[in-house]
């Protein structure tokens, strides 16, 4: 964790937290499929403070050629923040940290996508991290999956993703930022909630067994609450979809709006 | 191309053995391999050892060198922790910036040693906010043969134990004994055909589904996590390689240097 040291109370006398959240409240979650033009699909996440846009491009020829896989495609993820995004200025480019993100949530999402059926093709998935507040990762994992649904990429299920940790000795869902910093521990996770696997799992910090075991299962917990609102996200975008293909109706042909 | 082949055939060699519950080097699947710790191994070091892990064999070095802290932690030294996978130590490793494998090797080691507390970084201040000990962790991969996690975990513990602040060569008075706090071991356990095995070779990591390192000091408590691979983890086996972790780490840590 941070390691650092501050005089902000992360609990107050009623158990609630800096933000007023209590310990099992999640920040406020929106998610919007298919955002950008020129991607094959797209999707914006707001979770509390942060602000994620992911966009998917392919299945497509995978370069370079020896990176090709002869019996399936890859799933390519590149995590990356903005300079703009935190509070002192991020020297642009991949580090150490944006690396290990793009891996490990590469890995979780070809868990669920159809990999097999796109032999030497690669799945590139870009997030963009635009304005950054804790769990940064969590929430690009849950935008990559719905843009991955959003680009018709075949897919098991969606990963969800969400956070536990502690913060002045108390287990928590979905930490911010102050939590994060000055706080005891985090465990990310990302979760396929039709098969129960885990399949992002991170932990730094201090915590007991119970400790641990009562975080992850809150993690959990709000993983399924995240992929409610994913699902919600690519109905909205399909119902939108039927929309516009009306306005583009023949003429003559009359239009039906709900 | 020939390598995946191999990593087929091996696989079916491997899979065959694990349901007969063996391995192929004859091992139980909750079995350590041979573990070999030589201290003080390098005299140019302020801390060294190698750790012989059945066939892997690391090298780490701790090197301690005045410098500006960060401005967050002004009262604090700094660690940094790198590991280098030179060519010389496997087929697949190639000279030139670090690639995702070894990026995220050294930032698991970093999170188990930096989140377990094994050093204390608030008695390596000279001057607050202007002079600390900045504190490089090396870790050289000779001979790989799997779990580089582990091995380099063990080799850095026991490079700590036996490292001497430089501080006269420095001008800062008399040297003393690197203060330390614990001992955080991790244990890396992979999946294959929904098997548990601690501690894989080179073949069974490149037929292994999914991958979890979990670290551990003495009182039981969990310091740091890191979940690798496509593959899954259910709950119930998340917990399962914890237990292990916390037995088998504690009989690691009786094999280091006091």
């Amino acid at each position: 964790m941070g390691g650092m040291t501050t005089d902000i109370k992360l609990i107050d006398e009623n158990g609630r937290r800096v933000d007023g959240r209590t310990p099992d409240e999640m920040r406020p979650l929106k998610i919007e499929a298919g955002v950008l033009k020129r991607a094959d699909g797209s999707a914006y996440v707001e979770w509390g403070l942060n602000k994620v846009l992911a966009a998917v491009y392919g299945p497509r020829e995978c370069h370079p050629r020896h990176m090709q896989n002869p019996t399936r495609a890859l799933v390519q993820c590149k995590y990356n923040m903005a300079a703009f995004s935190v509070d002192d200025r991020k020297r642009p480019g991949p580090d150490r940290r944006s690396q290990e993100i793009s891996k490990i949530t590469s890995e979780a999402l070809s868990h669920v996508v159809f990999t097999e059926y796109f032999p030497r093709a690669s799945i590139d998935v870009y997030v963009e991290v635009l304005q950054a507040n804790a769990g940064t990762r969590c929430a690009g994992l849950t935008a990559a999956s719905v843009a991955l649904a959003d680009a018709g990429v075949p897919m098991r299920d969606l990963v969800a993703s969400c956070a536990a940790g502690k913060a002045a000795g108390v287990v928590m869902v979905d930490l911010g930022k102050e939590e994060d910093n000055f706080g005891e521990a985090d465990i990310p996770v990302g979760y396929v909630p039709r098969t129960k696997e885990i399949v992002l799992l991170q932990m730094d910090g201090d915590l007991t067994h119970d400790e641990y075991t009562k975080g992850l299962n809150m993690a959990i917990k709000g993983c399924e609450k995240v992929y409610d609102i994913q699902r919600d996200a690519l109905r909205r975008r399909y119902e939108a979809r039927s929309l516009d293909s009306d306005i583009g109706a023949p003429e003559g042909v009359q239009k039906e709006v709900a | 191309m020939s390598k995946d082949v191999m990593a087929e055939l091996k696989k079916d060699h491997i899979s065959k053995l694990l349901t007969k519950g063996t391995r192929s080097d004859g091992r139980g699947f909750e079995e350590m391999r041979e573990l070999k710790i030589t201290t003080d191994y390098i005299k140019s070091a302020e801390g060294s050892a190698r750790v012989q892990l059945g066939g892997t064999d690391v090298v780490v070095g701790v090197k301690l060198m005045v410098g500006k802290p960060f401005d967050d932690t002004p009262d604090k030294g700094v660690l940094t922790t790198n590991a280098e996978l030179i060519p010389m130590a496997s087929e697949t490793f190639e000279s030139g910036p670090p690639d995702k494998e070894s990026i995220e090797i050294s930032r698991v080691i970093d999170r188990g040693i930096r989140e377990g507390h094994a050093v204390d970084l608030s008695k390596l201040c000279i001057e607050k906010g202007v002079e600390v000990w900045i504190m490089f962790l090396d870790v050289h991969v000779v001979d790989f043969d799997g779990n580089l996690f582990d091995a380099a975990n063990i080799a850095a513990n026991a490079a700590l134990k036996t490292a001497v602040v430089p501080a006269k060569r420095a001008g800062k008075g008399e040297d003393y004994p690197l203060p330390l706090m614990h001992t955080p071991i991790s244990l890396t356990a992979v999946k294959i055909d929904d098997k548990i095995l601690v501690d894989p070779t080179h073949d069974e990591e490149r037929v292994a589904d999914a991958r979890l390192t979990v670290t551990t000091i003495e009182n039981g408590n969990l310091c740091a996590m890191q979940k690798g691979l496509e593959g899954s983890f259910s709950i119930e086996e998340v917990f399962k390689v914890i237990e292990m972790s916390r037995r088998l780490g504690a009989e690691t840590r009786t094999r280091l240097p006091g």
